[in-house]
């Protein structure tokens, strides 16, 4: 151990750390802009400038390791004095818009304007003037709202790896855009949000539906349904100022039926869905000699990575469609048929912890003749702006149950809203398919956890399954790569594209650190541990499903409404 | 040579380049191809593993390099300090209207190409414009109008 003197108080600090590491873990709050925790630092936007005694200027805590005995003000005059002069001189580039702007009241650079005290504009010269970006159904760019902290271009390529956007230009011409300045929707981009997770304005923010939603509530003879997908339930809170990890679940039932929407359904029962088609399909290609290893298909994130770098396996990804897409399916054709519903009468809105969903909503072959599967897709932030604007509490309301038929859902399809949580169900049913016998103990502990990489063989009688589970597109890439290269010991793997699962998507609550993440993570496996329903193959409404409408796992009905295809895509890469 | 096999030529001529070797390669197809085609930029992504933003991103950050081809006639306007201290950015504005382009731009026609250098080193002959790497010196909005009109006439006919 190192000690260091703060602010004329003697404190510990460990080898290697940077003084901001330091600093943070004895309380100090020091402001900062372009850091981001567990990446290397950049040291680019001056914000966490420290005085540090015998060394001739200001440095950056976020880079600057500590040494034995060093000497730090975090509070003199001069250190205020450069970080109010960096705040002022961002704003001099800067829309005064605040009261329009999305993220007014949630936004980095106020709150450090506020902070440090900035009440005019100081320096006024000519602003760069750029247009938004509308080209994406999923994210929104506004480069003029962009203060180049360069957190965006970072996730993008070193969580990421896809490295859509990039610096172009340099000096005061400099912004962050795609390759040759293209619209995102042509880009290399996959629509996963960490971008818009980590941007500190709104330069980058999810494409929002809230006023089309709004508008189908109040429309004349519109059947208008919601369902909600398992990640929100355990995140939604943190809009609400409850603490990470806090399942909301009854009460956001109740929210949403009092915002308007005629029925609630949970993506969950889609997910028990999902785990009895793709289950038949992995069987059937372990079966017949079709391709394998086979890749789950719910992240659309990692679908449109796959079709864009790595083509060849398109064959290996799931042909079923996602659970959001399969209820949306579902709704429009059984539901509108058993309440005699006009399916065009319907419209059908998802709530997702994700922004690439609603990419997903879009893509043509999901749905039949005009009709889509999915009419608007809105992301974890946007249900609590339209709890908001409604004016309904959900802390308030007592809880609700959802709406027959897609509301019953056993915890393994809870469990998708996790990193490892598909595969746990998957191996569940698996099991008792192949042995006709239930697992003694359910709960896969090795699938579980923040880790982006895991793997495991699963015995199941005479079989033996070969899986793997990765989260985050980087740790994607390097399994692609390592089958690419030869490796043939796996059967069945699990992509998530955000790290960690859809609990960190990029349509959650902002500002959460790994630990609220984990704490999501732990609200999922808190609701499987006390759940009397664990495995998907015993939800008596999917059974009823294939009894009454389905017919049987990969039979003609689900082919047609359940399961899609890909598309090669062109994009500068 | 077509413009393809000079890429791939130069790109074959790096077989285990790494990232660090973009800029050099750039200039290479620059020097070969007069400017850098969006073609090129994907084709060096792709050699070096590299996205093409990324390879974008560094190219854009420097003025040496042009993503449009030379016109026939490629003006460079010099703003270096001596020239700019002798009205070197009304010559640039100057041309500029005439031709209604911007630096890096060239002409629909292609007959025309701007480029804003940093110092010809001749700095005695302030304000300077190079046409084809001829220098016209002292040059005043009067002989700069004679100039491009009188080439205007020339690649007309």
């Amino acid at each position: 151990m190192l000690k260091i003197e703060v602010n004329g108080k003697t404190v510990q600090a460990g080898q290697g750390e940077t003084i901001l590491q330091a600093l943070t873990r004895h309380g100090i709050k020091v402001p900062t802009l372009c850091h981001l925790p567990g990446l290397a630092p950049s040291g680019a936007c001056r914000m966490c400038v420290v005085e540090v005694d015998g060394l001739p200027s200001l440095i950056p805590s976020c880079s600057y390791p500590v040494a034995d005995g060093m000497r730090i003000s975090t509070n003199s005059r001069q250190v205020l004095q450069a970080r109010k002069t960096i705040v002022e001189l961002l704003l001099s580039n800067h829309p005064q818009d605040c009261l329009y702007c999305g993220r007014g009241g949630d936004c980095d650079l106020q709150r450090l304007a506020r902070q440090h005290g900035v009440r005019q504009r100081v320096f006024s010269g000519e602003r760069i003037r750029r247009e938004k970006d509308m080209s994406s159904p999923a994210i929104v760019r506004d480069p003029e709202k962009c203060i180049l902290c360069g957190k965006c271009v970072r996730v993008c390529e070193e969580v990421q790896d896809v490295s859509a956007i990039d610096f172009i230009q340099r000096g005061a011409k400099a912004f962050i855009g795609t390759a040759y300045d293209q619209g995102l929707n042509v880009s290399s981009c996959i629509n996963c949000g960490q971008c818009v997770l980590v941007c500190p304005t709104a330069a980058l923010a999810e494409r929002s539906y809230v006023d089309d939603v709004l508008r189908a509530l109040n429309a004349p003879g519109k059947y208008v349904v919601v369902q909600h997908a398992p990640a929100v339930s355990v995140s939604i809170a943190e809009e609400f100022d409850y603490k990470p990890g806090t399942d909301m679940d009854g009460k956001m039932t109740a929210a949403l039926r009092r915002v308007g929407f005629r029925k609630v359904f949970d993506t969950s029962f889609t997910a028990d869905l999902t785990i009895m088609e793709e289950g038949s399909e992995l069987v059937k290609r372990a079966t017949t000699g079709g391709v394998l290893p086979m890749f789950t298909s719910c992240s659309p994130g990692w679908i449109k990575l796959v079709e864009q770098f790595y083509p060849e396996f398109m064959p290996n990804l799931s042909t079923c469609k996602s659970p959001q897409q399969m209820l949306g399916a579902l709704v429009k054709t059984f539901f509108a048929q058993r309440e005699k519903i006009d399916p065009a009468d319907i419209v059908s809105v998802s709530v997702m912890p994700c922004t690439a969903k609603k990419f997903e909503a879009g893509r043509p072959e999901m749905g039949r003749g005009r009709l889509s599967d999915v009419d608007y897709v809105l992301t974890t932030r946007e249900l609590a702006e339209l709890f908001r604007t409604v004016g309904v509490d959900p802390a308030a309301l007592e809880p609700e149950t959802p709406d027959t038929p897609f509301g019953e859902r056993s915890s393994a399809g809870k469990l998708f809203g996790a990193s490892g949580g598909v595969m746990e169900a998957a191996v569940r049913s698996a099991y008792f398919l192949i042995t006709g016998t239930e697992m003694k103990e359910y709960t896969i502990q090795e699938l579980r956890g923040m880790k982006g990489s895991k793997e495991l063989r699963v015995k199941a009688g005479k079989f033996e399954l070969g899986a793997a589970v990765v989260s985050g597109l980087g740790p994607a890439r390097r399994l692609m790569e390592e089958i690419k290269g030869g490796r043939k010991d796996l059967h069945f793997i699990e992509v998530m594209t955000c790290p960690g699962g859809c609990i960190n998507g990029g349509g959650q609550p902002r500002r959460a650190d790994t630990e609220s993440v984990k704490a999501r993570m732990n609200a999922l496996h808190h609701i499987d541990k006390d759940a009397p329903l664990r495995v998907s193959h015993k939800n008596a409404q999917v059974k009823r499903l294939y009894d009454e409408f389905l017919g049987a796992p990969l039979g003609r009905k689900s082919h047609e409404l359940l399961h899609t295809r890909y598309t090669k895509r062109d994009v500068l890469r | 040579m077509s413009t393809q096999s000079k890429v791939a030529r130069i790109l074959a001529a790096h077989p285990f380049a790494k990232r660090a070797a973009v800029i050099p390669i750039l200039q290479e197809i620059q020097e070969a191809e007069g400017y850098v085609s969006q073609d090129a930029v994907v084709k060096v992504s792709a050699h070096l593993a590299m996205p093409a933003s990324k390879v974008y991103g560094v190219a854009t950050f420097y003025n040496q390099f042009r993503f449009k081809p030379k016109g026939k006639y490629h003006i460079m306007v010099c703003r270096g300090t001596a020239c700019h201290v002798k009205g070197s950015l009304s010559a640039l504005r100057l041309v500029e209207e005439g031709l209604s382009i911007k630096a890096g731009d060239t002409t629909r026609d292609g007959l025309f190409s701007l480029e804003v250098v940093c110092c010809m080193g001749a700095c005695g002959l302030a304000p300077v414009i190079s046409i084809n790497g001829e220098f016209h010196a002292k040059v005043t909005p009067e002989k700069l109008k004679n100039i491009v009109e009188e080439i205007k006439l020339k690649g007309e006919k």
